[in-house]
């Protein structure tokens, strides 16, 4: 199939970006990624800069692959990553347009490349346990309900790929940050730190200045993990009873 | 006691506020929107201006009614100020807006709250400029009924006549639109700042909070649409 695509071109964060249009020779099997890897060959034939973009895994878990395609973070497609969407979806024709995510506190690199180092800082802030480490545990050594695993287990399988601020018209980083405390704050092995880690992650996350969450909702349509905002709701009653209740 | 600045002007403090004072305001439609009623009685408006009397003398009230205004600007210029800061953080100068904008997710109304707040904002200046501002500076006639000691405004007479103006009715019309759209979104919005949702009750009150949207507005609407075509 040819398509036709209108692809962000940056040289860097200070430099003007814009729009160039490349004619490109796609098969149905082919995953999005690797038509811009088709795209790319020829550019370089051509002895012209590729187009830059972050590409990892290719199995849809690294969280790399980032790119608003036709106005959708990771494309059309529902609870998949780029790399795991397939030209099978686009027919002879189409034009697709291709785009950086446009988030302030994730400063453009180049192309399509953007620096999502905020969200490292907010995990890095608190978003992890503090233990001992030594022999691993007795699997069943501390009985979980499933209910509660589930859900911790749901809100672990965020990438932290930026697509819920990407999509958000706020450019706000609650549903990362969310998942990020409801996955370690529902066990009990998380719950020791729940309360000062989400001082700590919604300071870091309000100090890298992003937007205020209004609950529109696009972030977890976007989320190539489908992850819910009740974890946002989480976060919220989390932040409010832990500002309430700890001593400093 | 810096605790409790560090929790208001942290982006979920922020929002806390807006919730609260959002929910607050929402009780005071309710009320204002009862009281209301009686412009409907047919009664050349003895019951309505005696209450209009009873809301602007009575004490209690007097205090709340300072409360009301501080929240309505309060969630107001925190609302601009939020919207603002938001418009910076996506589409903004620093990054430019996506060429192609579907943002297809999340109702329209989410996502122009600020516009149908400033709606509104303005509204409420050309309400109070037209009645509370004339009921507590102007001069309007005053009026005694038998079996109430005291001499009243006569502000139903007051609302009659600007209700015979369609361009006034058509003001109202749109100011109660937004009010509506602004509920809707609004209403369970404020619930998911506060953290209080599950699968079991969250339907519920979103739910309800459409249905009180609607109500409200229609309520609301009746009350110049029935003047107009009485008089």
């Amino acid at each position: 199939m040819k398509l036709k695509l209108r692809v962000w071109r940056q040289k860097n964060n200070q430099a003007k970006g814009g729009f160039e249009v490349y004619n490109v020779e796609a098969d149905e099997h082919m995953s999005f990624l690797e038509m811009m890897d088709v795209l790319n060959e020829e550019l370089i034939s051509k002895k012209k800069e590729p187009v830059a973009f972050e590409h990892d895994c290719r199995e849809g878990i690294c969280g790399t692959c980032n790119m608003v395609i036709d106005g959708r973070p990771h494309g059309p497609q529902k609870g998949t990553t780029v790399c795991q969407l397939h030209m099978r979806h686009y027919k002879d024709g189409d034009t697709i347009t291709i785009e950086p995510w446009r988030v302030s506190s994730f400063p453009l690199i180049k192309d399509l490349v953007v620096d999502r180092s905020a969200y490292d800082r907010i995990i890095q802030a608190g978003g992890y346990i503090s233990v001992n480490t030594g022999q691993a545990p007795d699997g069943n050594a501390i009985p979980i309900d499933k209910e509660v695993s589930s859900e911790a287990f749901d809100a672990a399988t965020c990438i932290g790929c930026g697509a819920c601020a990407a999509a958000c018209p706020n450019g706000s980083a609650m549903l990362f940050t969310a998942a990020k405390v409801a996955h370690l704050g529902k066990l009990p092995q998380g719950k020791v730190e729940h309360k000062k880690r989400v001082q700590k992650m919604v300071g870091q996350m309000d100090k890298e200045g992003f937007g205020f969450c209004s609950n529109v909702g696009a972030c977890e349509v976007e989320c190539p993990k489908e992850i819910s905002t009740e974890n946002i709701a989480m976060l919220n009653r989390s932040y409010l009873g832990s500002m309430l209740s700890t001593n400093d | 006691m810096t605790w409790i600045l560090n929790l208001l002007t942290s982006s979920i403090g922020r929002k806390l506020v807006m919730s609260l004072t959002g929910l607050f305001l929402i009780s005071f439609l309710l009320i204002h929107l009862l009281g209301n009623f009686q412009l409907l009685i047919n009664d050349g408006g003895e019951s309505f201006n005696t209450y209009a009397y009873f809301m602007t003398n009575n004490p209690l009230i007097k205090t709340i009614s300072y409360g009301l205004y501080f929240f309505i600007l309060l969630h107001a210029f925190q609302g601009l100020a939020l919207a603002y800061t938001n418009n910076n953080r996506s589409g903004g100068k620093a990054t430019g807006k996506y060429a192609v904008k579907t943002y297809s997710n999340g109702s329209w109304a989410s996502k122009n709250m600020a516009l149908l707040g400033t709606f509104i904002l303005f509204f409420i200046c050309i309400h109070m400029g037209d009645f509370w501002w004339k009921m507590k500076f102007g001069d309007l006639p005053m009026i005694k009924y038998d079996g109430f000691e005291n001499e009243v405004v006569d502000l139903y007479t007051r609302v009659s006549v600007a209700f015979d103006q369609l361009w006034i009715v058509i003001v109202y019309l749109i100011g109660l639109i937004a009010l509506c759209f602004h509920l809707i979104h609004g209403f369970g919005s404020a619930f998911q700042s506060l953290g209080l949702r599950h699968k079991k009750y969250t339907p519920l009150i979103n739910g309800f909070g459409v249905v009180f949207s609607i109500l409200i507005s229609l309520g609301f609407a009746a009350i110049p649409i029935v003047h107009y075509f009485n008089n």
